[in-house]
């Protein structure tokens, strides 16, 4: 059956592309960028080959693949995907090819060593997301982080060697932690099965025996790591100059599809391994996670960059993940799993809009700009609907993920108060808030910097490229069944895990 | 019932203004007069209101047509037990006589925006603005549940936005659609909060639904209390969108837009979707909520007022006049007035709209002068303008023979009747206040900008009257600014149709305790059906019937007193000016700087709230670089400072005793290699020597 190799077709597609890359001319750069392209695109189509054979009313682990790799150690090349991570795949594939095309222009200097980066970055966020084996998961998610530290120390702004290496340890310095959790667990399982393992489904299976004490510091482990990637306040003064410095590329992949690893993480990981301690920890992190919506919005609405603005939006935006995640009913996990996605386009588009514009520009400082809505009107157009959708204006992407995730907060069995919710439908105004002053400053008003007079309005690579997201963002909006069917299955599943009765009964 | 005919008359309606602005605005640039598909468009749409408020009033008259389709389908993982989300039409008599207000007036403002607009640089995009609006708005008035009209109130409040802000250019309207549109997200802040509670206790959307459930004995928390609280929380909505007090502050600055817009959205439709808000969860209100929103009516009927009394700026006053009436409405449905509130809803939409359209010609004539103090003597080079708004400012000052009278008139019966049941009398005395109030600002601004000499001569001589596309809105607006359409007693509005057999007053689901006293069923407590019985009004009690009917003459008599008395001081003030004007302001000068000034809403709000925001972002911002990233910045300058002390610990300390000892060996080596002679002799030499001493230690 084709259908059993499917994955590994997936993987190795950005990888075996990545190492013929190396085999083209340095010089023949339209060639390398093409090439990129295919390779990226025919993952994508892959990827759509992948979501037609996955059955989403069965849910569970499908397309498996298992080879054993260690076997005395019982680790295994573990691969498949479920609702939760097929979105996640469809989203990394789809933005990939997306964002070589963005840089098709901007990136003019190591192109091939760019583009071999891209593909690697790829693979290892791919990787990431299918990987049920927790040491292969962990291969692949300290394995991107070296693709993504050239991206930004290479191609980055001024400050990108500071901004890369901080990017580096941050990550590094929770995965360490998240490792000793790994051994222990494959420990724990030798004591329990009989074999040492780190097989994700079998680990699911003896996660209720895990004595509660023990659970709270496992959940730890492996929530720092993840709380660090999403990132989750305070942990996210990472994510600011990481932006700011990477390039365009670099931001859309990092903002549509690496923060998702984490709140991936925490659902994938933290909730059915250590479903008492989550339930514990669950009004703290919602606690953090309400602070970031506010916090985040409110330190954006000051920003002078446009870019640092965007990422601080992001804190915001994935607050609202990580409380539907933890608020842990069906209508705020559906909610957090459709608005990752949501934060990958409508994040992503805006990421790419504040690229159009500094290729242009070569600068993003709010206060250059002014009155060039009547300048470069299609450009304005295009923000102006990015905005929206990140304001969450009922009719685009934003608001069905917002709106689960705040209904499935107010009857949330594990957040006792309606003060979550309530507070957190407050992040609702200062979205507004924050993006329309920064719109009616950059758009509005009188020109008063000459140089944008000249500006030149988006050419036709970058109205396809957005047009692109904007189909999604406006389908995602109108009617949202199409995606939120694919994961609902599978985020049913998680929550029982959570609370199953035989966690109830062993505490 | 459902019925496809309606059912698809209706879906028409909705999408064709869609289509009219997806065409205009994505062929806006290439297709120079593609806004007339947009005029073809909204014409059509207003055909289909007429035909469907037609079709509904005659055949369906006491039939709700009801059609849903699922929009999120859960398939086999149930939300709350339901397997989906439903969206779908409500038709209504509400309905149907809303959406023919909205229509005609939409296109009424097309139709005027031909000429108003002409030369402006984004023509086409203008009129698709106004089609996504009407699109919005129809969502609105169509929609049979609090999601839907949830998703079209956040796009009424975008097309606002976009409308409001339309000459961007200007800071001042990019700062107002920024104003509005966040003023506006405060209020729904509240309605999203009271719907999540309605949805998590119902699991439905739908206005039935949760009716039949609250009436069933299922509260909100199993509370009483909690449903007061949800009705004030959705109230919120209400408060922002139709411009309330505390939230009304947005609406003067919306005078930013084109006058048409202002017309259209900032006076008879939109602004009103708050009233109608409140119409379409009626049954739910208990009396707590109903009087929370009695008084926030009151408030705004009253303080507005007390602004526009010293305005310049005519659309200003208009602007503050529009929230003076629909405070009026809030405070009509507050005290149970309901079919006199929704009455007055539509009255007020057309004169509302005939009164900034004529504004609008008069703006248009002075080639965008709107200081009323430097207008005057318009009445003789635009005497159509001049009748219209004469007619208009009549209707709102609540003179007989015009539509105003009707509709105002029964507000301040139900108030009077609400005092007298209650013993509230201060709604009705704050009614009757504002109503003298409205007389006098209304004619002061028709005296000072039709009446007497001009002021500014050389902008009075262009003056002229305005063309047939603009002046024909304002013939049929006044028009229906005339009683004869709505009764055919011109002192009995309750004769007429509308009020007689269209307008319903919907049965109340609230638990019988929980309402006013004269609102209570005769029936007892649990003998209630578990179904809404469709069109079966409140049970009002004899009490509440007898009251309404006493207060009849009494009312009418003192409002037309009032208003008389406020138009004979305008008369006296700026007409035959027998009074100093400036003496007086001066007189009670802290009064008039408090009217004059907004009552300092704006300073206040721009101190507390946007300052205090910025102020908080600020040192948020200034706390995340120095403390958080501090923090982080700081463990990595330590462990840093630690390598480096590790580091010389390394050099100096480990690698300086691995190299003492390497010194050590050579210095030792250095000695004894003076021993190393070679020659034999001196090694017999130690040799002996080493002996004899060895001899000497070991005896």
């Amino acid at each position: 059956m084709i259908n059993n190799y499917l994955i590994t077709f997936l993987l190795a597609v950005p990888l075996v592309g990545a190492l013929l890359l190396l085999l083209i001319k340095k010089d023949k750069e339209n060639l390398v960028r093409y090439f990129g392209l295919f390779v990226s695109t025919l993952a994508f189509i892959i990827s759509i080959i992948i979501y037609a054979g996955y059955d989403s009313s069965k849910g569970g682990f499908q397309l498996v693949e298992k080879q054993m790799w260690i076997s005395n150690l019982h680790i295994s090349y573990n691969v498949g995907v479920d609702g939760i991570s097929l979105l996640l795949v469809l989203l990394t594939t789809f933005l990939t090819p997306l964002t070589l095309l963005s840089s098709w222009k901007s990136i003019n200097k190591k192109v091939k060593e760019f583009t071999f980066f891209m593909l690697l970055l790829e693979l290892g966020m791919l990787g990431v997301f299918v990987s049920l084996d927790l040491f292969l998961f962990y291969i692949f998610w300290e394995a991107m982080l070296i693709p993504m530290y050239f991206i930004i120390g290479i191609w980055g702004g001024p400050r990108r060697i500071y901004a890369s290496i901080k990017f580096f340890l941050f990550t590094m310095f929770g995965s360490l932690l998240m490792l000793v959790a790994i051994v222990w667990l494959a420990v724990y399982a030798s004591g329990t099965l009989g074999h040492f393992t780190t097989n994700l489904v079998e680990l699911y299976s003896i996660a209720p025996t895990i004595p509660y004490g023990i659970q709270l510091w496992m959940f730890l482990a492996f929530a720092l790591s993840f709380a660090i990637k999403v990132p989750i306040f305070p942990l996210h003064t990472w994510l600011p100059d990481a932006h700011v410095e990477a390039p365009t590329a670099g931001s859309v992949i990092l903002a549509g599809v690496l923060l998702k690893m984490g709140t991936y993480g925490l659902l994938r990981f933290c909730l059915p391994l250590f479903p008492q301690a989550a339930i514990h920890f669950a009004p703290y992190i919602s606690t953090l996670a309400i602070i970031g919506i506010i916090y985040g919005a409110l330190v954006a609405m000051v920003q002078k960059d446009m870019k640092k603005l965007v990422a601080y939006s992001s804190v915001a935006h994935l607050g609202f993940v990580v409380l539907g995640i933890f608020a842990m009913t069906q209508e705020s996990v559906q909610g957090a799993v459709i608005q990752m996605v949501n934060h990958g386009l409508s994040t992503g588009a805006l990421f790419l809009l504040v690229g159009v514009i500094y290729d242009r520009m070569h600068t993003r400082l709010i206060s250059d700009y002014g009155g060039i809505a009547k300048i470069v009107p299609v450009f304005a157009t295009f923000f102006m609907v990015a905005s929206l959708s990140s304001i969450g204006l009922p009719g685009l992407n934003g608001f069905v993920g917002e709106f689960l995730i705040l209904l499935g907060t107010f009857k949330s069995p594990v957040l006792d108060s309606w003060w979550f919710a309530g507070f957190a439908t407050s992040g609702v105004i200062f979205a507004a808030v924050y993006l329309l002053w920064l719109y009616q400053r950059v758009f509005f008003g009188e020109v008063k910097n000459p140089k944008v007079n000249e500006l030149k309005d988006m050419n036709k690579r970058e109205i396809f490229i957005l047009s692109a997201i904007f189909v999604f963002i406006i389908w995602i909006g109108i009617y949202p069944s199409t995606f939120l069917k694919i994961s609902e299955t599978s985020t049913k599943k998680v929550i029982e895990q959570v609370f199953s009765p035989v966690n109830t009964g062993s505490k | 019932m459902t019925d496809p005919l309606i059912i698809n008359l209706a879906l028409m309606i909705l999408f064709l203004p869609l289509l009219g602005f997806v065409v205009t605005l994505l062929l806006g640039k290439r297709i120079k007069a593609i806004y007339i598909f947009e005029l073809f468009i909204i014409i059509l749409t207003f055909i289909g209101a007429v035909a469907l408020a037609f079709i509904k009033l005659n055949y369906y008259q006491n039939t709700d047509i009801v059609s849903q389709f699922t929009w999120i389908n859960f398939g086999n993982v149930p939300l709350l037990g339901q397997t989906s989300i439903d969206l779908g039409f409500l038709i209504d008599n509400i309905a149907v006589l809303m959406m023919f207000v909205v229509a005609l007036i939409s296109m009424l403002v097309h139709i005027f925006s031909i000429a108003y607009m002409k030369g402006d640089k984004l023509y086409n995009r203008y009129f698709a603005y106004l089609g996504i609006f009407t699109f919005s708005m129809t969502g609105i008035v169509f929609t049979h549940n609090m999601l839907m009209i949830y998703i079209f109130w956040e796009l009424v409040g975008l097309s606002s936005y976009l409308l409001i802000g339309f000459w961007y250019e200007k800071k001042s309207a990019s700062d107002a659609g920024k104003k509005a549109f966040i003023v506006n997200r405060v209020g729904d802040l509240g309605m999203l909060a009271g719907i999540l509670i309605l949805y998590t206790t119902y699991h439905t959307f739908t206005f039935s639904q949760i009716f039949a459930q609250i009436s069933a004995g299922h509260l909100p928390f199993n509370s009483e209390f909690w449903l007061t609280v949800t009705g004030i929380l959705i109230f919120c909505g209400a408060i922002g969108k139709s411009a309330q007090f505390p939230l009304h502050v947005w609406l003067p600055d919306a005078m930013e837009g084109p006058t048409p817009v202002s017309a259209l959205i900032h006076a008879a439709t939109m602004v009103a979707a708050g009233v109608f808000l409140i119409v379409r969860v009626y049954p739910l209100l208990t009396g707590g909520a109903l009087l929370f929103i009695a008084v926030i009516g009151m408030l705004s009927a009253f303080i507005p007022a007390t602004i526009a009394l010293t305005q310049n700026d005519i659309k200003k006053v208009l602007a503050y006049s529009t929230i003076s009436q629909l405070g009026y409405m809030v405070m009509g449905l507050g005290v149970g007035a309901y079919k006199f509130a929704f009455f007055h809803l539509i009255t007020h939409a057309f004169f509302k709209a005939l009164l900034f359209l004529g504004a609008g010609s008069v703006i248009h004539a002075m080639h965008h002068e709107q200081d009323i103090t430097k207008m005057g003597g318009l009445r003789k080079k635009m005497p159509l303008t001049y009748a219209t708004f004469l007619i208009a400012s009549l209707a709102i000052s609540g003179i007989p023979l015009t539509s105003g009278f009707l509709s105002k008139d029964g507000i301040l019966q139900g108030s009077f009747a609400f005092g007298s049941l209650t013993g509230y009398w201060i709604f009705g005395f704050v009614g009757f206040l504002v109503a003298m109030m409205t007389a006098f600002y209304m004619f002061r601004l028709l005296i000072l900008t039709f009446h007497g000499k001009p002021k500014d001569q050389h902008k009075y001589d262009h003056v002229h009257e305005s063309s047939f596309s603009m002046a024909m809105p304002l013939v049929v607006l006044a028009a229906l600014s005339i009683f004869i359409w709505y009764t055919p007693n011109p002192f009995n509005p309750e004769q007429g149709a509308i009020l007689s057999n269209w307008i319903k007053t919907p049965q109340l689901v609230t638990p019988q305790d929980t309402r006013y006293n004269f609102m209570k069923s005769d029936v007892p407590a649990g003998t209630v059906t578990s179904t809404v019985p469709e069109n079966s009004e409140i049970m009002y009690s004899e009490n509440y019937t007898e009251a309404l009917h006493q207060a009849h003459i009494p009312a009418m008599l003192l409002s037309l007193v009032l208003a008389g008395l406020g138009i004979l001081i305008a008369f006296i003030f700026y007409q035959w000016k027998k009074v100093d004007t400036d003496k007086l302001a001066n007189s009670i000068k802290p009064l008039y700087n408090l009217s004059y000034n907004k009552w300092y809403f704006d300073e206040i709000y721009d101190a507390v709230f946007v300052g205090g925001t910025l102020f908080l972002s600020k040192i948020l911002s200034w706390f995340d670089i120095n403390i958080i990233d501090g923090i982080v910045n700081g463990s990595a300058t330590l462990t840093r400072a630690v390598s480096t002390f590790t580091g010389k610990f390394d050099n100096l300390v480990v690698d300086g005793f691995v190299n003492f000892m390497a010194y050590l060996s050579g210095f030792v080596g250095l000695i004894f290699r003076r021993f190393q002679t070679g020659k034999v002799q001196t090694y017999i030499v130690f040799v002996v020597f080493s002996i004899v001493i060895l001899l000497f230690i070991f005896k």
